[in-house]
């Protein structure tokens, strides 16, 4: 449990949930009979409701972004570091939104939820999503709250796709959008890793071509080695050195010991993996990589990112870590390239940092500061 | 308001589109933007002055001049202001070869190393110029480029580089006759509106 809740925390917070009736409708064709979401706000909504910001989640979050649901909660939300009392995402100011998009496994409609037509999980037979259908259902429940526009929509890495989304399909839904250590599209590398990913998974003997919970299982080996390609993509190279180097945890180089030996660095990274596999389904994995694949910012707009930024109405702000190679400064140059093309409002800061991609959820003074000035700069 | 940007912003027109490069703490860009309704970008590396362009809600660019402008299209930009910096990049020749190509005209404000001031400082001192104006010592200045303004004038007239204006600021004012007369010898800082 914390220590003591400090006084830059939300403190205690509590999830909600919302029932949309359906047919909902998805880019793929296919319709959700309904929809229900999870979701948790902080700080107060205005009288002139202009002071609500949307988080979007990335690959593995979730609705609860700051706080904690109990005095013995061990760990906060996963962007406490940046949501909260004077914070730059400052709760005093804004009214925040951070929800649980569909297909998610943290109790909004996902694979584990039951499809009512069958009366048993969805599992694999969950609709393919697209970013946009997640933007779509975030718009659901920001009508349900009364909110008009946003004054910001904000999100990391798939988040920053959703922000970017929501820029290009509801351009007077939005005051400003920040995009951090995203991308408009991956790129071939960035695909690759995912398809490594799902393959581990959809080989695990487990997997039951994706109906593992009708056999009271699921594919946890697959899962925790999806995670761990995945965790050593989230890092930098130095910043693994810096943390394990070649320690090991276990066994020795001495001659004559024809034992193995444990790295410590591998010992981490399967903690990392069994742990996650703990705690996230599978189906899940499989349908925010897809959606993170497909997306393609400029697609339907012939290609050109300038194009597809010309009817935004927002502001934005783009950042980037210098040694995130998952999704790095290139890809956020490019973007705000885009934007000035566009002739857009645009700010652009390439944080120095050590930790790769995982940067964007960390405590780091400059990242704090730009992130903290350019809210503090939006009206409410 | 410094008078360099006092004088250069009378060179751009309601409604342009201005990049300002080296744009420091945004201020030139921020009054274009109250009075003039510009639409800017400033391009910065110092981390403190990003900030402060953010805050003052100044579209700022974090990148590194010397790297050049390829992100940037051939005549993108009405205006392309660069003050008070040329002396401190690496290749000033290749830096103002893209701000022509860039924008349709540029305005570049520096110092004027020929001021007599300079020459006596080094001719009776016999070390390099320190003054309220160049107040850096000759180890730690960002300067590494200082020109005279008749350097300049030869360096326009070998690259076919058109002067529409030039204005010489002395003793923190704008032009006197004597400046205009002897501008190599009595400006402090020189600013010139240039185009291909």
């Amino acid at each position: 449990m914390p220590a003591s809740i400090s006084a830059d925390s939300v403190g205690i917070v509590s999830a909600q949930q919302i029932d949309f009736p359906g047919p909902i409708a998805l880019l793929s064709g296919r319709t959700l009979p309904s929809v229900r979401l999870m979701y948790e706000t902080y700080g107060t909504l205005n009288a002139a409701r202009s002071n609500a910001v949307l988080i979007c989640h990335a690959l593995s979050g979730h609705h609860h972004a700051a706080g904690y649901h109990s005095a013995d909660d061990d760990k906060p939300g996963w962007w406490d570091y940046y949501i909260g009392p004077g914070k730059p995402i400052d709760t005093n100011r804004f009214f925040v939104v951070s929800l649980n998009n569909i297909g998610g496994c943290n109790g909004s409609t996902g694979p584990t939820s039951i499809n009512p037509e069958t009366g048993k999980a969805w599992g694999a037979d969950f609709p393919r999503l697209r970013v946009r259908d997640w933007v779509i259902t975030q718009k659901m429940l920001m009508k349900a709250l009364g909110i008009d526009v946003w004054a910001a929509v904000v999100g990391g890495s798939l988040g920053g796709m959703q922000a970017m989304r929501w820029s290009t399909k509801y351009p007077d839904r939005l005051r400003h959008c920040v995009v951090i250590a995203s991308a408009m599209k991956l790129t071939a590398q960035n695909i690759a890793f995912n398809e490594i990913a799902r393959h581990a998974i959809t080989s695990d003997p487990d997997f039951h071509d994706g109906h593992y919970l009708e056999y009271n299982t699921a594919p946890r080996r697959g899962l925790a080695i999806a995670r761990m390609v995945g965790h050593v993509t989230y890092l930098s190279g130095d910043a693994m050195g810096q943390k394990f180097g070649r320690d090991l945890r276990s066994g020795t180089f001495d001659p004559k010991s024809d034992d193995g030996v444990e790295f410590q660095v591998g010992s981490y990274l399967r903690y990392q993996g069994e742990n996650f596999s703990d705690r996230f389904d599978a189906n899940t994995y499989l349908l925010m990589t897809q959606a993170l694949d497909y997306f393609d910012l400029a697609r339907e707009f012939g290609d050109d990112p300038v194009q597809a930024f010309s009817a935004t109405a927002c502001k934005f702000l783009v950042i980037s870590f210098t040694t995130d190679w998952r999704f790095p400064p290139e890809r956020s140059r490019e973007l705000a390239n885009a934007l000035i093309s566009a002739n857009k409002a645009v700010s652009y800061a390439e944080i120095e940092s050590e930790y790769g991609h995982d940067a964007f959820l960390i405590p780091i003074e400059r990242y704090k500061k730009v992130f903290a000035a350019y809210m503090q700069s939006i009206e409410v | 308001m410094r008078i360099d940007l006092d004088i250069l912003q009378n060179w751009i027109a309601p409604q342009s589109r201005v990049l300002d490069l080296g744009c420091g703490s945004g201020s030139l860009l921020s009054k274009l933007a109250a009075e003039k309704n510009i639409t800017g970008y400033g391009i910065e590396i110092d981390q403190e002055k990003i900030t402060r362009c953010i805050e003052r809600r100044v579209n700022v660019i974090e990148q590194d001049l010397d790297a050049g402008l390829k992100n940037f299209a051939d005549g993108s930009f009405d205006t392309v202001v660069m003050s008070q910096t040329l002396q401190a990049v690496r290749y000033p020749h290749l830096v103002l070869d893209e701000m022509l190509r860039v924008g349709r005209e540029c305005i570049v404000s520096f110092p004027n190393f020929g001021h007599w001031r300079s020459r006596f400082y080094l001719a009776l001192r016999g070390h390099m110029p320190v003054s309220e104006f160049m107040p850096y010592t000759w180890y730690d200045t960002p300067n590494i480029h200082f020109c005279t303004v008749d350097d300049f004038e030869d360096f326009c007239r070998e690259r076919n580089i058109r002067i529409l204006n030039r204005r010489y600021v002395t003793g923190g004012r704008d032009d006197n006759a004597l400046s205009v007369r002897w501008p190599n010898m009595l400006a402090e800082t020189a600013v010139y509106r240039l185009a291909r």
